[in-house]
């Protein structure tokens, strides 16, 4: 989606430059949240306030989650319909598929920047406080994102500008 | 207060959902499935297979939808806000100071430390989701679904709809 955007944004409307366009995507990349919103709600906030912002988030958001909203509720509408059932349970086994390769996913780019060991070692850390003692994960990661934060970065990989 | 636990479901997982995109998906789920209980693993996953078949972030997405179930239009709207606003104020009112550490090691240590934890989320999620599908569909349709869409989306990079669609089709025919 990112190109795309960067066609309109900078190519289309030139509302801002290149330059521009690559120093925002790497803000927005710093803060958690999808970046098909932050993207636009900052341009539309440059282009036109708080009015350009609100339409240029509502322009990419508002379309699917109606299109959602309509589907599901058909859809559970005629859920005592046997073969409306049987086409929700087969979407779990898609669903389990998609979530594995998310999995490997994540597990991959970790095994990349920690090693497996830490990595292995914070995932059954994580696990044992999150499923095991119930630990709410925000506790969890909120840690974490706070020690990341905090602790002095290291001499050889401190590149601050 | 219906629209507070609303506007908490989605800031908490959409303010810590670092290490990319669908991290936020096991953090929500914990919120609407496990926490408040919501939804059903089912009424989940059938959210986030159409999620993941329509295009735009499913974050926002799912909070409109979820939302929308729980609280009407109102809740659609303070579930989508929760997830939306909080990172771009931070983004608009703070440009300078994000900017200057666009590429600290911190910020990119922030992603890398939170990943494996959301690995085993979603490898929890995985789990639940198998055994969920053995308890509805059984363990044989579950096993050629999942191999099929495996097959698809992991060799033949098929397009997520088409491989939700085939598996509607599939259900329609032989779970009914």
């Amino acid at each position: 989606m990112i190109p795309l955007v960067h066609q309109e944004v900078v190519k289309r409307h030139a509302w801002m430059t290149d330059e521009e366009f690559a120093d925002v995507l790497a803000i927005a990349n710093t803060l958690p949240g999808p970046i098909a919103t932050k993207m636009p709600g900052y341009i539309g906030y440059r282009v036109a306030g708080l009015g350009g912002c609100i339409i240029a988030v509502s322009a990419v958001i508002v379309p699917m989650i109606v299109a959602m909203i309509l589907l599901l509720s058909v859809f559970s509408h005629y859920r005592d319909v046997d073969w409306i059932r049987g086409m929700g349970q087969s979407v779990v086994p898609v669903v389990m598929v998609m979530l594995a390769q998310l999995t490997l996913d994540f597990w991959h780019k970790s095994r990349l920047a920690l090693g497996w060991a830490v990595s292995l070692a914070m995932a059954v850390i994580a696990g044992v406080l999150i499923y095991g003692l119930g630990l709410h994960p925000g506790w969890v990661i909120g840690a974490l994102l706070i020690a990341a934060l905090l602790r002095p970065a290291q001499k050889a990989s401190e590149t601050r500008s | 207060m219906i629209y507070w636990e609303l506007f908490l479901a989605f800031f908490i997982p959409n303010i810590i959902g670092y290490g990319g995109g669908p991290a936020i998906i096991p953090l929500i789920e914990a919120e609407v499935v496990g926490r408040y209980g919501w939804m059903s693993a089912q009424e989940f996953a059938e959210t986030l297979a159409l999620g993941n078949a329509l295009p735009s972030p499913i974050a926002t997405k799912m909070a409109g939808q979820v939302g929308f179930e729980v609280a009407g239009t109102g809740g659609a709207l303070v579930a989508v806000l929760a997830t939306v606003v909080p990172s771009l104020l931070l983004m608009l009112g703070a440009l300078g100071l994000l900017y200057r550490h666009r590429d600290s090691p911190r910020v990119k240590r922030m992603s890398q430390w939170v990943r494996p934890v959301i690995a085993l989320m979603m490898g929890w999620l995985t789990l639940g989701f198998f055994l969920e599908g053995v308890g509805g569909a059984g363990l044989l349709h579950t096993l050629v679904i999942g191999a099929t869409a495996a097959i698809a989306l992991l060799h033949f990079r098929a397009h997520p709809a088409i491989v939700v669609l085939g598996a509607l089709v599939y259900g329609g025919l032989f779970l009914g």
